[in-house]
């Protein structure tokens, strides 16, 4: 280890009132070297970031960039002297062009003032090259896909010179392709001898591309470590403070628990099409079961339950529920005939932020709750109260408002937001994104108690681990089509991402005719 | 890579939560709260001290009044703004309802029926009617997902001249005691227009708070995409916030003519949709939906309406409380801003 690192923050305090956030906690990076930064959520990584890039101010510590001490009194003023920070959300200007975007606040002029539209488009052009990427940059940001608009966040970023970048949670909206078009960026950055702080829940991911990770755990860090030395089980160990043999008892996910022999036929779905992205996709669960539905993003497996659940129209192909054929018209619909659906986009689709625990827990259940249209409030307290236990919601009552939860325990208030309304067929999109490892378990656990006791289930996850461990059998979706069925048994990893990238599932029970 | 361009952009980007704690209640999300109560106690103390004969139910009576159909067009639209729409033809559909409740108790429309009849017929059919125009604005609003503001500016515009044609322009004078006793009369030495005023406000609190509807309202207001999966009927909830303003609308058109013995279409509730936004945004109901309370919205317009009184009563020209007022909208829509952020 070279005797003065590029970044180093030693002893850092911080509170947020009362509420300590870090405590004596230390980060180090070597130039050209990608540091992992993890640990679950409220473990204090992204308050470390956050007073690195000058978001927040330290109460105690020492921070050394670069020689010098180092202060930021903002995130733009770190960026000017070499420190980018990549948020998970993106913010960029949509509406503007790229090049505006790479050059907003800095744009290069004429003599005179007039902007040097010819000169910007060449050195954005050049810019994004570098990274292998060759798009029109005189068009508007939104056209283009997240990916890339990521990439152009990261290009901003080094236009600054940095030597230093942060990507906070950067590969969360990527899909497989596109981490893989990330990670070759980071390793460029890195032959150029700029340093990265990589923030993921992803374990994969930090072994692609890292180089030495730092734990971080209740506002301390807890394990600083190169990647070789650090394998998965010992990592996730140290994430949460458990005993090793423990965790690898327990097996990655929380599924463990034995299936039962799954009931009758609860949904069929048939040859379904969804207009622009689902072509032919074909499911069924039984009463009981848990199914996955695997593919990459944008294979359509969100528009398929979307299409089930009534949520968006279907344009052919059939679907039965219970055996009667189906044509659910809105989520009304299908939530009175026995259907929940949980979204992956938990922020805009699942919770009402400004509303306590107990308002969105009992939001799909209201009307039944009501007499002459009078919410009758003893009873929704008392089922309320029922789930919060049940399930175990780490809430401080429930009035507090949804927003004020972690992630974990949102998710588990809108799991009860369907459970309590007794249903036949739960959806999950993506029920444990960007949850943290202890919460991601315990819903896992649910849900395959849930099962169990006769629920269905139809599991959407892009975590490869999730679906193998958890699903009793497996449909797989490729650009809109169903290319394969597999029962746990016969679904390994390869075979599995085998099926999702070419389409050559054990078998195509619905989907011959390709 | 450009494969995916079009989910990759129907996709938003998944967004967590940051960690680390939720900041603690600050003290501006509390003043955007609680605010215009503590703002309302201190104009009151104020007064106490040095208004002379404030502490009169002739001031009570006369400031209540002049905030009547401002808080009951508010409270419609307090509904409103809490799914995240506005309503701007509230003025006009007061002026439909004051121009077609004349020719009822005047006998015009109907003369050979008894006047008791007319009298009831001149309150329910305006009230009525004005909830129907109402519908129109949630069809649009509903059906066919235009923006509110445009939505209402339709009725806005067509509103006050549907009015006008109905009256050919003419100002309606009458003195009819039976029908103005809705403005005019007094209970328990309190006149009767207050006490409607305060049964609207009640009774939309207790709707917001207890009904299956009202919490409907708040959660298409804090998040519409998560109510429709959930179930809320978004469309109609959407729809009949904008009858329940249409209604109260109508109601403060009939209190509007009762109080001047006369109905002019150019005139009534010119203005009305504008005061009834302010007092909504004092009172703490969040502008952009999810959160409402029609006591904030009684509470707001009584600010409003106290600030331009102590001024006037202290010898501040009416001009200079315009200011005040604006400035009373501008702290208050930053106190929301502040909790916000």
């Amino acid at each position: 280890m070279a005797s003065h690192p590029l970044l180093s923050m030693q002893a850092i305090d911080k509170r947020f009132g009362v509420v300590p956030a870090l405590r004596a906690s230390f980060l180090e990076v070597e130039e050209g070297e990608v540091m992992a930064l993890i640990g679950e959520n409220g473990a204090g990584k992204s308050t470390m970031i956050k007073v690195l890039n000058g978001f927040c101010q330290k109460d105690a510590g020492e921070i050394t960039f670069d020689g010098r001490p180092w202060q930021a009194a903002s995130p733009q003023e770190a960026q000017r002297n070499g420190i980018s920070t990549i948020f998970q959300e993106i913010n960029l200007i949509p509406f503007r062009t790229i090049t505006e975007n790479i050059y907003l606040g800095r744009e290069l002029k004429h003599r005179g003032g007039f902007l040097a539209w010819r000169r910007m488009h060449e050195g954005a052009r050049r810019l994004l090259e570098a990274f292998g990427v060759d798009i029109d940059v005189g068009a508007p940001l939104g056209q283009f896909s997240t990916a890339i608009q990521q990439m152009v966040a990261i290009a901003r970023a080094i236009s600054f010179e940095a030597k230093l970048v942060i990507m906070d949670e950067s590969t969360s909206s990527l899909d497989e392709q596109e981490v893989q078009v990330l990670f070759q960026t980071i390793r460029r950055l890195k032959a150029q001898g700029v340093a990265v702080v990589f923030v993921s829940h992803k374990l994969d991911e930090l072994y692609a591309v890292c180089d030495r990770v730092t734990v971080m755990r209740d506002g301390k860090t807890v394990a600083v470590a190169s990647m070789a030395e650090m394998d998965k089980l010992r990592l996730v160990a140290t994430m949460l403070g458990r005993d090793l043999a423990e965790v690898r008892r327990q097996g990655a996910t929380a599924f463990s628990e034995a299936a039962r022999p799954p009931g009758a036929e609860l949904l069929s779905v048939d040859s379904i099409a969804v207009s622009p992205k689902v072509k032919e996709a074909s499911v069924s669960v039984r009463a009981g079961e848990i199914v996955g539905l695997a593919g990459l993003l944008g294979s359509g497996r969100t528009e398929t339950a979307r299409a089930i659940f009534g949520a968006e129209p279907h344009q052919a192909g059939r679907i039965s529920f219970e055996g009667k054929p189906q044509h659910f018209a809105d989520p009304r619909q299908a939530i009175a005939a026995g259907l929940g659906f949980c979204s992956e986009d938990r922020k805009h689709e699942g919770i009402i932020p400004r509303m306590s625990v107990r308002e969105n827990m009992t939001l799909a259940l209201l009307p039944a709750l009501a007499r002459s249209g009078i919410v009758n409030e003893r009873e929704q307290r008392r089922i309320v109260l029922r789930f919060i236990k049940d399930i175990g919601i780490k809430c401080a009552s429930a009035e507090q408002p949804i927003r004020e939860l972690s992630g974990g325990n949102q998710q588990k208030v809108l799991l009860a937001r369907w459970l309590c309304m007794n249903p036949k067929l739960l959806i999950l999109d993506e029920p444990t994104r960007g949850i943290d490892v202890g919460a991601t378990s315990e819903i896992q656990k649910l849900v395959r108690r849930l099962a169990n006791d006769g629920l269905g289930v139809l599991m959407i996850s892009s975590e490869i681990e999730e679906i193998l461990e958890g699903a009793d059998r497996i449909f797989i979706l490729r650009d809109g089509r169903t290319v394969g069925q597999m029962s746990r048994a016969d679904a390994s990893e390869a075979t599995l991402m085998a099926a999702m990238a070419h389409g050559s599932g054990d078998a195509a029970p619905h989907g011959g005719e390709h | 890579m450009s494969v995916d361009l079009k989910e990759m952009l129907i996709k938003p980007a998944s967004s967590e939560e940051t960690e680390g704690r939720q900041p603690r209640p600050s003290a501006a999300a509390w003043l955007s709260r609680y605010g215009a109560y503590l703002a309302l106690a201190l104009l009151v103390l104020f007064n106490l001290a040095f208004t002379p004969h404030f502490a009169t139910m002739q001031t009570f009576s006369v400031n209540l009044a002049q905030i009547c159909t401002i808080v009951i067009v508010g409270v419609g639209m307090t509904l409103v703004i809490a799914t995240g729409g506005i309503d701007l033809s509230v003025g006009s559909l007061m002026a439909i309802a004051g121009a077609i409740a004349p020719g009822f108790f005047t006998g015009y429309y109907f003369p050979s029926a008894p006047p008791y009849l007319n009298i009831a017929l001149s309150i329910a059919v305006p009230i009525a009617v004005a909830g129907l125009f109402g519908l129109f604005n949630g069809w649009l609003v509903a059906g066919f997902r235009i923006q509110p503001i445009i939505a209402t500016l339709v009725l806005f515009i067509a509103g006050r001249g549907i009015a006008q044609v109905w009256t050919n322009g003419d100002l309606q004078v009458f003195k009819m005691p039976a029908f103005q006793a809705i403005a005019l009369g007094h209970v328990l030495g309190v006149p009767l227009q207050i006490w409607i005023m305060l049964a609207v406000v009640i009774l939309a609190a207790w709707v917001l708070r207890r009904t299956v509807f009202g919490r409907q309202v708040l959660a298409v207001g804090g998040n519409e995409a998560a109510a429709r999966l959930s179930g809320v009927p978004v469309g109609r909830v959407k729809c009949l916030v904008y009858v329940a303003s249409g209604l109260c609308s109508g109601v403060a058109g009939l209190i509007v003519i009762a109080m001047n013995s006369a109905a002019d279409a150019n005139l009534i509730g010119m203005g009305t949709e504008l005061d009834a936004i302010a007092a909504v945004a004092v009172g703490g109901t969040l502008l952009s939906g999810g959160r409402a309370t029609t006591t904030g919205t009684l509470v707001g317009a009584l600010i409003i309406q106290l600030v331009r009184y102590t001024l006037l009563a202290n010898g501040v020209p009416d001009s200079a409380a315009l200011i005040a007022k604006a400035a009373l909208i501008v702290i208050a829509v930053w106190l929301q801003r502040q909790e916000r952020a």
